[in-house]
């Protein structure tokens, strides 16, 4: 049985804030998950497909999150709980039907979970997606731990069946994979605690439970009905205001004429500091998890009688400004204060120590922050694209065609790491398909060749409609579709060209080339990118026609060794080694950089360059450029030399 | 020290190494290990670069604290996979912290391809020593490679952690978070390098 799906239990459990979620789901009887990956949401939709086989629950990667949040919008609609979840950026491509499904309404729970990523971990921004609920009109709620996060997504499908529409639940990185003890609950239809809940009958598979009764004119958003709706909503946020004020979700520690208020893993930063600083008699804390509507009355309460006020939140302004205007409201004498030099950043994280540095300078007691140890400058450890992955290849054999003087647009996944030397093939990336048509408007503007690269993941997510437009205004451009054959930079999760899946070799239910050719394009190659002088050859031929107008695609198909392994435990059969011919031209390690290499001096300078072979894959490309790599075979296991 | 009580407030860990080399379940072990204990814990972690290569950092505060996270000069503890990334991470301990580091290096990528020198061994174990004089090294990988599988030496470093008497962890718990967080297949050898390094760590570390 899934970890997820054991009985309740008084013992805690260690779970991720993502895997708090997903129990949290279970719990509340949550049926219908459908998420696009993104870190740091990721493990939610990875947990509930792992654990799917087991119980009756759909769940589906979806294309995108804003197919992801309207499947799940439809679910909701029919009466069946469900959930979609996705990181900050993903709200973006979701923002048109968050917007209006705030209108439309569920008729059934309907949890959103967005996960922000301060300090860009692993992203392109970092946006505050608090303004998101507050734009749209939609609850939000706030947890700090993941026991927290467990017990707030059963409190955002209470309140997303009580007010009839979607609710928002908002994490940071640090609370989505922050690991503590949860009590575990019950799961319905599990009371006995032995079977697994809501189990498969003999039919196996999900079965359809919802039902629809036809309203169109509250579902159907036509002006007429979205300005009744519009109304109904503000109606609907007038009760949710009231909900707040009393909810438990916000609530106060400690005692004294000093005040400070934060929501999130800030709350965690600001009860360490208050203890370090010694500050429990004198500083009140004000905790808020029902984050949207801002409960204004509990921040007046609290406001009064205080002489000074600390707002620590991450990112934006977002409750500061508020206090500010409640403050304002009441003619409070208190000095309120949150972002600003010296006080809380609004860029990137905060932690205990930031959050005690501030403390003390706005309550004006001494804190001594602790000695820093400085070290010297240090070889940086940056991820790289694996030994033996295509993307290096193809890289390789497209410098060698087009050279430095293309523009290269790039995409978000593995590949993005073709940024770093020697390869350095990206020169703008914006966001998830911005490759496509970022190159269209390139080739309109400049007279040099423009090269995108997008992965097949995300190609599908969001490059199809930038390759509709750049076919229909004869863009011209190289688009090189990177197909590993996963979604190999979250963690290999399943999109709709797959080939390979748990059950071996399949064929897509999408076939990549095919929908190429169905956007209009009709110059279109697929190489395998590790056979280099082939991919070369094709490449060739695509830029000696790109001086015709239109888009070429070039397929560059080879799977990503790390999934193939595991999906097909294919044994290695060969290493290769530099032999005594090599005149250390070092055209390796200056053009194709792999990890494998490792360039050696010996104590009395002799210099050599070696292949680690317990990273050598054995794809072969180093060898295709050079006649001093040759393959050794391997028995049966590896040998290393690490 | 065996046996000793300490006065016991809070304990933070900061683990630091290289993708590959299983610092996240290590990070569980001792997550696990304090749960068993009945003691509160909580941890974070960075996933995302875990298998391209880079460095992978997490911690665990056990104990009367809040935070998972370490702000600079606050980590008690310094779990270190690797040479380089020990000192790397020298910034987050204080001089009063145990440092427990493997002495395998792994060559960063900038390094093998030689536009970067790794740093001389002995003057890398001389600048930490410099700052932090509790510093325990060990080959890792050569005691788990005695102990069964050189895939183990994550399994090691908390033996050596949990013999180093820094935590208020019985024997039993780490028992425990051994079979809660393995499978059963590998339990086994697990526990051999668990042992392995406990051993070390109660022989004086060396």
């Amino acid at each position: 049985m899934h970890e997820l799906l054991q009985p309740g239990s008084e013992r805690k459990q260690l779970l991720l804030g993502n895997e708090a979620i997903v129990r949290g789901a279970l719990e509340g009887g949550v049926r219908f998950v459908a998420a696009y990956p993104g870190t740091p949401s990721s493990e939610i939709i990875d947990r509930f497909y792992q654990l799917a086989p087991e119980v009756q629950i759909y769940v589906e990667y979806s294309v995108n999150e804003k197919v992801s949040m309207e499947t799940a919008a439809a679910a909701a609609l029919s009466g069946v709980k469900s959930l979609c979840a996705m990181k900050h950026v993903g709200l973006n491509v979701a923002a048109d039907a968050f917007m209006t499904l705030a209108y439309v309404g569920v008729k059934a729970g309907m949890v959103v979970v967005v996960a922000d990523d301060p300090f860009l971990h692993s992203s392109q921004n970092e946006q505050d997606n608090r303004f998101y609920a507050k734009m749209a009109g939609v609850p939000m709620l706030e947890p700090a731990t993941p026991e927290e996060a467990k017990s707030m997504t059963l409190e955002a499908l209470a309140l997303s069946e009580k007010y009839r529409m979607p609710c928002m639940l908002r994490t940071t990185t640090r609370v989505n994979h922050c690991r503590g003890p949860v009590a575990l609950g019950e799961l319905p239809g599990n009371g006995s605690g032995s079977s697994p809940p809501f189990a498969k009958g003999g039919q196996g598979g999900f079965q359809p439970q919802g039902t629809f009764t036809k309203d169109p004119f509250n579902l159907v958003v036509i002006p007429m009905v979205g300005r009744k709706l519009r109304l109904a909503l503000l109606e609907k946020l007038s009760r949710l205001q009231a909900e707040a004020e009393q909810s438990p979700l916000n609530f106060t520690v400690g005692e004294g004429k000093w005040g400070i208020i934060t929501s999130g893993v800030s709350y965690l930063y600001v009860r360490d500091a208050v203890r370090d600083l010694g500050l429990e008699q004198r500083v009140k804390v004000l905790k808020l998890g029902f984050t949207y509507p801002q409960p204004r009355a509990v921040m007046r309460n609290f406001l009064r009688g205080l002489t000074r006020v600390l707002v620590v939140e991450e990112l934006e302004p977002f409750l500061e400004e508020t206090v500010r205007i409640v403050a304002q409201e009441s003619a409070l004498r208190v000095l309120v204060a949150g972002k600003g030099d010296e006080l809380i950043p609004r860029a990137f994280e905060l932690d205990a120590a930031k959050v005690k540095r501030a403390m003390s300078n706005f309550f004006g007691v001494s804190y001594q922050s602790p000695k820093v140890f400085s070290i010297p400058q240090l070889p940086q450890r940056p991820p790289n694209l694996c030994p033996g992955c295509p993307h290096r290849a193809t890289y390789y054999s497209v410098r060698k065609i087009f050279g430095d003087d293309a523009i290269y647009p790039t995409d978000i996944g593995c590949y993005t790491l073709g940024i770093l030397p020697p390869l350095r093939m990206a020169d703008v990336l914006i966001c998830m398909g911005s490759s496509v048509a970022t190159a269209g408007g390139f080739s309109k503007v400049l007279d040099r060749p423009v090269v995108a690269f997008i992965g097949d993941s995300t190609f599908f997510h969001a490059g199809l409609t930038g390759l509709v437009n750049a076919v229909s205004h004869d863009h011209r451009f190289l688009l090189v579709v990177l197909d590993n054959g996963t979604t190999a930079m979250t963690g290999h999760q399943p999109h709709p060209g797959v080939e390979l899946t748990p059950q071996g070799k399949v064929q897509p239910k999408v076939n990549l080339e095919s929908i190429i050719r169905g956007c209009g394009v009709t110059r279109l190659a697929t190489v395998n990118p590790l056979q280099v002088k082939k991919t070369q050859e094709v490449l060739q031929d695509l830029r000696e026609h790109m001086h015709e107008p239109g888009v070429s695609v070039l397929i560059s198909k080879s799977p990503c060794p790390l999934f193939e392994n595991r999906m097909l435990s294919k044994k290695q059969k060969v290493v290769f080694e530099v032999d005594a011919s090599c005149d250390l031209c070092k055209k390796c390690l200056e053009e194709v950089g792999c990890p494998a290499f490792v360039w050696e001096q010996s104590a009395a300078g002799d210099s050599r360059i070696r292949i680690n072979a317990a990273l050598c894959s054995g794809c072969s490309v180093c060898a295709q450029m050079c006649k001093s790599i040759k393959p050794r075979r391997l028995d049966d296991s590896k040998g290393g030399d690490q | 020290m065996a046996g000793e009580t300490r006065a016991f407030d809070a304990v933070r860990i900061f683990f630091t190494g290289v993708g590959g080399q299983g610092t996240l379940l290590a990070t569980r072990l001792v997550g696990e290990a304090a749960l068993a204990e009945g003691i509160s814990v909580t941890m974070s972690e960075i996933h995302g670069m875990a298998q391209r290569g880079g460095v992978v950092e997490s911690s665990v505060v056990i104990g009367n604290a809040f935070s998972p996270t370490i702000p600079d000069g606050e980590a008690d503890i310094l779990m270190a996979f690797e040479p380089l990334e020990a000192l790397r991470a020298l910034p987050k301990c204080h001089a009063q912290s145990l440092i427990i580091a493997n002495t395998a290096p792994i060559v960063p990528f900038t390094v093998a391809i030689g536009q970067n020198t790794y740093p001389e061994l002995a003057a890398l174990h001389g600048l930490i020593k410099e700052k932090v004089s509790d510093v325990i090294w060990l080959d890792a990988v050569e005691l788990a490679r005695n102990a069964g599988s050189e895939r183990a030496s994550n399994t090691v470093l908390v033996g050596v952690l949990a013999g180093s008497g820094r935590l208020p962890l019985g024997k039993s718990s780490w028992e425990e978070a051994l079979k809660r967080t393995l499978a059963p297949r590998i339990v086994g050898i697990n526990r051999q390098a668990f042992e392995a390094g406990y051993a070390f760590s109660r022989a004086g570390g060396v």
